[in-house]
Formats: C-alpha cells, sequence, structure tokens
C-alpha cells in the first residue's frame, strides 16, 4: 500500500490531470473557449433545455387516425366491387379496428373472400358458414406500417423544422409510435407546434356541380362525392361548403418546390409539380375547362378556381384569404411533404432563457456553498487529512465535469443536483478510511500499519455501499425519463469518480506525505 | 495539522436495549404512512396527474394576483390555482388536467395565453398529458420496487439472506415514511421526489451495508459473542462514520435547500428526510432486525484483514 509503482503513480496523476484540462472549458464562456487554440480541449457540458431553455415535445403518431380512415375507405371498395359482383350484403361498416359484414347468400362465400384478398391481400378473413364476415388487419402488417409512418414523420418534422430556421432540434423515436423534439432557444414553441399539427396532405379534386351543397348537407350526398368546408370563415360569414368528387385528380406528394409570392398585392403560394404531376394535371384541366376545382388541405377547401384553360406547364398558383405569414407557412408544408398521420402533443415543457440562466445561476450556488461546507467540514473534523480528502474532491469535481463534457451527456438541473449530493457522498469514502485508521491507531498499531489496514479494511465496505448507490443510479438512468434521467448520470458517475479520487488520490496523498515526513504520530 | 474536533472514545450506547421502543416507532410510522396515503393520497405534481404548470411574470409592474385569477376563473377551465412566488413579478398558474384527451390539455394552454395578453413573460410552461402521467406513475413504481429487490439481491449476494431481508425491510421502511411525509405535508410530489426517493433508497442502504459489514467482520473475529454485544459494539464501533457522513451529505443537500430554487424544493425536502429516516434505520432497524432473523454462518465474506489469515468458515 505504502508503494506505488511508477505506471500507477502516471495513470492516477494522468487522470487526474486530464480530467482538469477537459474540465477547464467549463470555467469560460463559450466565446473565450472558441478563441484558445486548437490543442486545448474545447468541448463544454451541453446544458439540458431546463438551463438554457428551450421547447421539448413529445409527439404521438396518431396511427388509429390512419387507420380508420384507411379501412373506411376499404369498405368503400368492397361495396363498390361487391355491388358489380352481385354480392348481396347487408351492415357493412367499419370501426378503428376492424370491418364486419353479414352475407346474405352464405353460398357466396368463397366469391366474397377472393373480392377482399383482391382489395387487401394482407387482411385477416374471418367468415362463419352462416355469412357473418370480420376483416382484421394482420397485426405484423401493422406494426410495420406503424414504424414507416413513425420515421416518415420523423423526416417530415425535420423538413419543417429546418426550415423554421431552429437551430440544433433534436428529434428522435421515442418507443413504438413516438417522437421527441427539443428546441433549444425555442421559448414560444406556438409556431411549431401550429406547423407540426397539420397533416398537410394537399389533394386537387374536382367540384361536382351538379350536385347541391344543400341537399348534401341534409346527408343527402351523391355516390363518389365528399362534402368538405372551406378552410377559412371569411368576415363573419357563414361557414362555406363544397360538394367535391372523392377521386383525386393530383396529390399534393407530386409537388416539388412552394413558394410564397404576391399576385395582385395579395399573398399567394406558387407551387411546381414534377413531371408526373404536370401530365396529371394537365390532363385532368384539359378535359374539364371551365369547371371549378378544389385545392384541399387536409380535408379543407382552401380555394376552388375554375379553370379557364388547361395548365400544361405544370406550375400553379394557389390564392386563397392568406396572410404573409399563412402563405409562407403553407409553401413551408407543401416543401417538407405531408405526413403519414396526425401527431398529438402528449407532453410539452417549455422554459424560457432567463428562468434557464437564473436555475444554472441557483444550481451553481447551490453547488458551490455545498462543496464548500463540505470541505470545511472535514478540515475541522479531521485536520492535514481533510485538506487530502478536499484535494481529492476538487480532482472528484473535474473528473465529473470532464467526464460528462468529453462523453456528451446533458446537464439538468436535477442533474446538478446529483452533482452536489454525491459531492457529500463522495467524502464518505475519505470518512470510511479515515475513522477506520482511527481504529487502528486506537488499538495500538505502528503509524504505517494503521494506515496500511485502514484503506484495506475500508475497501470492501466501500465498494458495497456504493455499488447499492449505482444500482439506484442505473435503475433511474433505465426507467426514468427526462429530468431523473439527467440526476441519474451525474450519481451514476459521480459514485465512480469518487470510487477513483476518495481512495487513489487520496492514498497518494497521504504516501507522498508519509515519505517525506516520515511522521511519528498520525494527526487524526 | 490536527482536526479541530475529534471523537476520542467509541461511545457505549445500548442500541440494542433501545430497539423495541424504534421498531415499535417505525412500525408505528409505517402503518400511519400507508393509511395517510390511502386516505389523504399524495398531492401529484402534473408530471403523474397531467395538467398545466405556467410560471409566468408580468412585464409591466408587481402581477395582480387577484385580478389574474378572476380573468382565468371565468374561462371553464376548472380549477385554476395561482400563487405568487420568488419575486413580485412571479406568479405559478396551474390548471388541473382538464377532461378529454392529449389535445385538450394544449388548448386550455392556448387559452390562458391569450386571457392573459402580452404584458406576461412564460418562463416555463410544462403540459403533461394524462397518456404519459400515466405512463410516468407506472414507471416510478415499477423503478421503485425493482430498486429495493435489486438491493436486497446484492445484498443477499455479497452477505447472507438474512442481511438482505434485512436492508429491504428498512429500507422500505424509509421509502413508505418518505412517501407518508409527503402525504401528511402534500408537498407536491413529481418526477424529482421519485429521483429523490429511490436515492434515499440508495443511500439508506449504503448506511445499511458500512453497519452490516462491520456486524459480519465482529461475527467472523468473535465468534462466542453473544447477539447483543454483538450488534451493540459493530453500531458504536461505526457510530462516528455514519454522524460525520450524515452531516457532510446533509450540508450538501441544506445547501440546495436554501440555494437550488423551487424546481429542486421537493428533491431537497425528501432528500434531508432520507438522509434522517435512512440513518435511524440503519441504526434502530437494520441491524437490530439481525437479532430475530440471525444470520447462521457468516462464510463468503470479502478477503478480510491481516490479522485474520484465513479464517474463513465456508
Amino acid at each position: 500500500m505504502l508503494y506505488f509503482q511508477t505506471w500507477k503513480l502516471v495513470l492516477i496523476l494522468g487522470v487526474c490531470l486530464l480530467g482538469v484540462l477537459f474540465a477547464l472549458p467549463n470555467a469560460f464562456s463559450p466565446q473565450t473557449v472558441a478563441s484558445w487554440p486548437s490543442f486545448v480541449p474545447h468541448k463544454q457540458v451541453s446544458l439540458g433545455l431546463d438551463l438554457r431553455g428551450g421547447s421539448h415535445l413529445l409527439l404521438a403518431v396518431d396511427m388509429s387516425a390512419v387507420e380508420k380512415e384507411r379501412l373506411a375507405g376499404l369498405v368503400d371498395e368492397l361495396r363498390q366491387q361487391f355491388n358489380l359482383a352481385k354480392i348481396g350484403y347487408t351492415d357493412l361498416t367499419s370501426t378503428t379496428d376492424h370491418i364486419s359484414f353479414n352475407l346474405r347468400e352464405p353460398d357466396r362465400i368463397k366469391d366474397a373472400q377472393a373480392i377482399v384478398a383482391k382489395a387487401d391481400p394482407d387482411i385477416g378473413v374471418q367468415i362463419s358458414p352462416n355469412g357473418a364476415a370480420v376483416l382484421t388487419p394482420d397485426p405484423t402488417v401493422l406494426a410495420q406500417r406503424r414504424a414507416a409512418a413513425v420515421s416518415q414523420s420523423i423526416e417530415i418534422i425535420r423538413r419543417r423544422i429546418d426550415e423554421t430556421g431552429t437551430k440544433e432540434p433534436t428529434i428522435q423515436r421515442e418507443g413504438e409510435d413516438r417522437v421527441l423534439v427539443q428546441l433549444p432557444g425555442v421559448d414560444n414553441p406556438e409556431h411549431v407546434k401550429a406547423l407540426l399539427g397539420k397533416t398537410a396532405k394537399m389533394t386537387f379534386q374536382l367540384v361536382d356541380t351538379n350536385a347541391s351543397v344543400e341537399d348534401a348537407r341534409r346527408g343527402r350526398l351523391p355516390p363518389g362525392d365528399e362534402l368538405l368546408p372551406s378552410d377559412t370563415t371569411r368576415n363573419g360569414q357563414p361557414m362555406q361548403y363544397y360538394v367535391v368528387k372523392r377521386r383525386v385528380m393530383v396529390s399534393g406528394d407530386t409537388l416539388t418546390d412552394a413558394q410564397p409570392t404576391f399576385q395582385d398585392n395579395q399573398p399567394v403560394v406558387s407551387f411546381k409539380f414534377d413531371s408526373t404531376g404536370a401530365r396529371r394535371f394537365g390532363d385532368a384541366t384539359k378535359e374539364n375547362v371551365g369547371k371549378p376545382f378544389a385545392i384541399v388541405l387536409d380535408n379543407k377547401v382552401i380555394s376552388a378556381p375554375v379553370i379557364r384553360e388547361p395548365i400544361l406547364g405544370g406550375s400553379g398558383v394557389i390564392s386563397g384569404s392568406f396572410t404573409t405569414q399563412s402563405a409562407n407557412d403553407l409553401a413551408l408544408l407543401l416543401r417538407a411533404g405531408a405526413l403519414p398521420a396526425p401527431l398529438t402533443v402528449l407532453e410539452e415543457r417549455t422554459v424560457g432563457p432567463d428562468l434557464g440562466s437564473d436555475s444554472i445561476h441557483a444550481g451553481a450556488l447551490a453547488s458551490v456553498v455545498g462543496v464548500a461546507l463540505v470541505v470545511v467540514f472535514m478540515i475541522v473534523f479531521y485536520g492535514l487529512f481533510g485538506i487530502f480528502a478536499d484535494i481529492a474532491l476538487f480532482f472528484n469535481l473535474s473528473i465529473m465535469l470532464a467526464s460528462l463534457s468529453f462523453l456528451g451527456a446533458t446537464l439538468t438541473l436535477p442533474g446538478i443536483a446529483g452533482i452536489a449530493l454525491t459531492m457529500g457522498m463522495a467524502v464518505d469514502a475519505n470518512v470510511l478510511i479515515y475513522e477506520r485508521i482511527r481504529e487502528e491507531v486506537r488499538g495500538g498499531r505502528t503509524v504505517i500499519s494503521s494506515l496500511q489496514a485502514g484503506f484495506e479494511r475500508a475497501f470492501g465496505t466501500i465498494l458495497d455501499s456504493h455499488v447499492t448507490t449505482l444500482v439506484a443510479g442505473a435503475l433511474m438512468f433505465w426507467l426514468g425519463s427526462g429530468p431523473v434521467k439527467g440526476f441519474a448520470v451525474t450519481l451514476s458517475l459521480g459514485v465512480l469518480t469518487s470510487l477513483f479520487s476518495a481512495i487513489l488520490v487520496t492514498r497518494l496523498q497521504i504516501v507522498t506525505w508519509l515519505r517525506r515526513t516520515k511522521p511519528k504520530v498520525i494527526p487524526i | 495539522m490536527r482536526p479541530l474536533i475529534t471523537i476520542r472514545r467509541i461511545p457505549n450506547i445500548d442500541f440494542m436495549g433501545l430497539h423495541k421502543i424504534g421498531l415499535a416507532l417505525s412500525l408505528v410510522l409505517t402503518l400511519g404512512s400507508i393509511v395517510l396515503f390511502f386516505t389523504h393520497g399524495l398531492n401529484y405534481g402534473i408530471d403523474f396527474s397531467g395538467g398545466t404548470i405556467i410560471e409566468a411574470r408580468t412585464t409591466s409592474g408587481p402581477a395582480d394576483i387577484a385580478q389574474m385569477r378572476s380573468q382565468l376563473d371565468g374561462l371553464g377551465l376548472g380549477d385554476v390555482s395561482l400563487q405568487g412566488f420568488g419575486t413580485p413579478n412571479d406568479v405559478l398558474i396551474r390548471l388541473q388536467r382538464q377532461p378529454g384527451g392529449d389535445k385538450q390539455q394544449e388548448q386550455a394552454v392556448e387559452t390562458v395565453k391569450q386571457k392573459l395578453g402580452p404584458s406576461v413573460d412564460y418562463r416555463r410552461v410544462e403540459v403533461v398529458g394524462p397518456t404519459v402521467g400515466a405512463e410516468l406513475i407506472r414507471a416510478g413504481a415499477t423503478a421503485t420496487v425493482l430498486a429495493l429487490l435489486a438491493i436486497a439481491v446484492y445484498v443477499w449476494f455479497r452477505f447472507e439472506w438474512q442481511f438482505g431481508v434485512g436492508a429491504m425491510l428498512s429500507t422500505l421502511h424509509d421509502v413508505i415514511t418518505t412517501i407518508g411525509l409527503f402525504s401528511l405535508f402534500q408537498i407536491e410530489f413529481n418526477l424529482t421526489t421519485l429521483a429523490a426517493i429511490l436515492t434515499i433508497a440508495g443511500y439508506s442502504v449504503n448506511d445499511t451495508v458500512v453497519i452490516y459489514d462491520r456486524v459480519r467482520e465482529t461475527m467472523q473475529r468473535h465468534k462466542s459473542l453473544d447477539f447483543t454485544t454483538l450488534i451493540n459494539r459493530s453500531l458504536n464501533e461505526t457510530l462516528s462514520r455514519t454522524i460525520l457522513t450524515v452531516t457532510t451529505t446533509a450540508l450538501a443537500v441544506l445547501s440546495l435547500l436554501v440555494f437550488g430554487g423551487e424546481v429542486l424544493r421537493g428533491f431537497s425536502i425528501a432528500m434531508l428526510w432520507g438522509i434522517g429516516i435512512g440513518t435511524y434505520s440503519s441504526l434502530f432497524i437494520a441491524a437490530p432486525l439481525l437479532h430475530y432473523i440471525r444470520p447462521t454462518h457468516v462464510g463468503h465474506g470479502r478477503k478480510d484483514a491481516s490479522d485474520t489469515p484465513a479464517k474463513r468458515t465456508s
């Protein structure tokens, strides 16, 4: 114990030195650090949103809405096909997770099965001999669709947020169907939420000029048509409605670009189709000159202009009752593309930059005062050995900050609490060792053998007691979310670094002191 | 440089003589906490109950809480609570969970923001929908139970099963009474409180393990010692360490309580209580429990010091 092999000595001093070196940037402002030469470590601890200010949004990809819509579409398709094949049925309806119907003639079960299989090859079909049928989507196919929708949503969210100019957003998948969005520096996420709240599914559909809106509103809708409201109510006028053909002329996913511009001093959105879209749009407008068509966004009609001449160039202009902001937003949404499913905000945590910096100050002050109290306490109760423990504590704190910076871990306010707490608990290892040394001294041992026995005997106890805290830390990290995770990181890290500093760094100091002064008694 | 204060003598406190009072007191505390939990419940923060917290600061002069309250009361958002804190400009607005789903929570915030207008700076807005709240409760409870089990298994693995049982019971006692404290004073119970409870579990076992370690060592060294003397001696020998560690940890937590601000208040209160109760339970529950579930042999201990060479019994 009283002899350190050279490599160990180098290792301990090296770790301490690196700790201080890598912790150092945290003591300066980012501007100062940026001006340092490149061989000096630059990395600072990255601060959580609660400290730097920003917005944290947990979104759910609402697949049930999509699935419901899909099944409703399938019901339409089946109705058409059954009628064509002259298969009698009753009660053909869909819910959120299945379709059910009854066949009039049970001997046509085979035909019905064939039609279903053609309409949707993946759906599970159960038809009882008396003709009662239940169609349930295959769970593995559903899971695949959900996974695809979530990945696609993340991509679209990223594009939309990038377009708003938010710096360093974090967008990641959480669990099965969730997306976590973190927007540092954003203290009013209303605009972002509004942008993410729209699926932005755009379609061009013909208006059915033969149908009357009044009839449709009373529930008499011609087959193949749908009733859609207008996007905005203008100047307190009642909501306008349109009867449009369900069949989509061209859909928004064929757009290649959209930009806000002005036409006759009104904000409008200009758009361009890709070649497929341009061809379809050209054909459709050629066939329907003189008729109105509806530009539909998320099941609301933005405008319904009359086709004056075939539009063959593959580009056009959407004019509606836009403000500059809403034209900007629509162009942005069209460029970024449609979300495969609506998003719901499950959790929002937004912290303004002032509160963030207040929290940093509060946390830092609490830590500094806490550490100062511990430092004084150790000197009062252990004298010189207390100073040794305090020096070890300094390196402990440095190594901890260095690891946080180096690992790129995020420091939160509870994380700062974790640091303060581990500083209080870190000296526990020193206390255990010193108390043991005292006991050995009381037991009449010599200086050297007391020190030796103190370190050796305390080691097992320190290990056991630290592992239990690590267990709690690991569980918090595993099961906790947000603030708890931040706390778990610093607590666990602090336990590990305090093992190193309290045992090795303290021992190194005591050994050096022992060699230099050759004391007759231990001042403890 | 010598210490200014030293504890020269090993104290001689008859812990075992007091343990029945301790056990009785703890039984009362534990049962009381359980009763409180089921009758009064916990004052769940929005992390668990769902709902909204808005920390607002008025930009023009001190906040007129009464006026803001009357503005918000008419919005049909249910129970809206306003509370001043920090500077005279700061107001904490709490909305209870809105009926309906996750979407309704977001709408409530919009409504409030529109009503209060532009003279208010929103320093913090937290909205937790019912889905996430329910999940956080489940994850929190799982983490606590798993932590207790994992700790018990570790102690069992390192010592004997009797020590594992003792450590788990005393830690359980600490966790339950901390929850009881939060129920009694209706202090807000949120995610950071939960973190505190898990830390208390870790800390309390840390304390217990140090004492158990000494009990085991003394058992190995003095095989003929009667159990009461054995435990008393172990507790007294480790008492100065217990007090010193409690003090340093408490100093750190106290500083968090005083300077750490509003967000860390619940955490600090829980920790402070936990440090106290954890230490008490190590002395008066964990150690005396061994008297009732005596470890029979003290084998496979750690490699021991030089004066007891190869005296391992297993």
